[in-house]
């Protein structure tokens, strides 16, 4: 890939921000718009415009294929993970009041665990599209 | 009275865009287009109130999507077929504008007549508001201690719908990486045996 100094610089400034940005909405969603599928698209924006001014061997060497099958499914298995949990605690699937002390506290870490569930997949299913799609053309 | 001439405004827009996408034959900026008409659809979400609606439509619409379709185009060739260098189409088999006129016209007329039974934008006693969003509204703080409703409906009150939004989206990034994925190969040598163990 030819060298441009503009966009290197201009995105090395990016990237940082967009994905603090993604984080920001994964973390604040529970208080501004925005939740783990927001996120995880914005997070995997980052990586594609890395990819895409750096090349795509550059950008799988930072989330390597492999990688991202895992994450891909660690993200759902957390989601239903915390339904397992709560089923155990002695509640209904998915009923994120017995996890913490409080009913407020439950609630607040099941959601929290559950958005994240749903960032990682959402994420790294992103990036197995566009790897896939633009890993395609090339021998 | 400013959101009356911001709704006329975007949806001028979206009808010009849609236009400008039927009328064009150059693939690469119809990709385009699809990005404004998702970012104009994003502006009108905000203007409606729904910002998490918003913020998904400009990310994926017109962000992931778009550069899904480019790196589509990079695959395929960026024109339509039959319009290489010539605008115009020739008449290669007998076309009949007529039926499919008919089809659009009848089912515009019905989609039409059935918006005169959809209660009004915002109206307090429509069905959709006097249900369960009213429980939401008046018990998501003391149920969940979440003030964005829409993250508490989403995660909590309809765990499981959004569990099964994921799994979706899981199963098309295994869909996809069955259909076009794998690795690449590097060598000619090489291709079997790795191919062998991607499908173990």
């Amino acid at each position: 890939m030819k060298p441009n100094l503009i966009l290197h610089v201009v995105s090395k400034f990016l990237i940082p921000l967009i994905i603090v940005f993604a984080l920001y909405v994964q973390f604040h969603g529970d208080f501004g718009p925005g939740g783990g599928f927001q996120a995880g698209v914005i997070f995997s924006a980052a990586i594609i415009l890395y990819a895409l001014v750096f090349g795509l061997d550059a950008a799988e060497k930072i989330i390597p294929s492999h990688v991202l099958r895992i994450l891909a499914s660690f993200g759902l298995l957390l989601y239903a993970g915390v339904g397992v949990v709560t089923l155990l605690l002695g509640a209904n699937y998915l009923d994120y009041s017995v996890l913490g002390s409080t009913q407020i506290a439950g609630q607040h870490l099941g959601i929290l665990l559950v958005e994240l569930g749903v960032g990682i997949t959402v994420a790294a299913v992103m990036l197995i599209l566009y790897f896939a799609f633009a890993g395609r053309g090339r021998t | 009275m400013i959101d009356i001439l911001i709704n006329v405004t975007l949806l001028a827009f979206l009808a010009i865009t849609s236009v400008a996408i039927l009328r064009m034959t150059n693939l690469f900026a119809i990709v385009m287009l699809y990005g404004i008409f998702s970012l104009l659809s994003a502006g009108l979400f905000v203007v409606m109130d729904a910002p998490d609606v918003a913020f998904t439509e400009a990310a994926v619409g017109a962000g992931i999507s778009t550069v899904l379709m480019l790196a589509t185009l990079a695959l395929t060739r960026s024109r339509k077929r039959g319009h290489e260098g010539d605008y115009e189409e020739k008449p290669s088999r007998a076309h009949r504008p007529w039926l499919p006129l008919a089809v659009v016209g009848i089912t515009g007329t019905a989609l039409v007549y059935g918006t005169w039974d959809i209660p009004g934008f915002g109206d307090p006693n429509a069905p959709a508001q006097t249900h369960v969003a009213r429980y939401y509204i008046e018990n998501t703080m003391s149920d969940t201690g979440v003030p964005n409703m829409v993250t508490a409906v989403l995660a909590s009150y309809r765990g499981f719908d959004t569990l099964g939004e994921v799994a979706v989206v899981f199963t098309a990034g295994v869909a996809v990486l069955l259909l076009i994925g794998g690795r690449r190969p590097k060598s000619g040598a090489k291709v079997k045996s790795e191919g062998g163990e991607d499908e173990a």
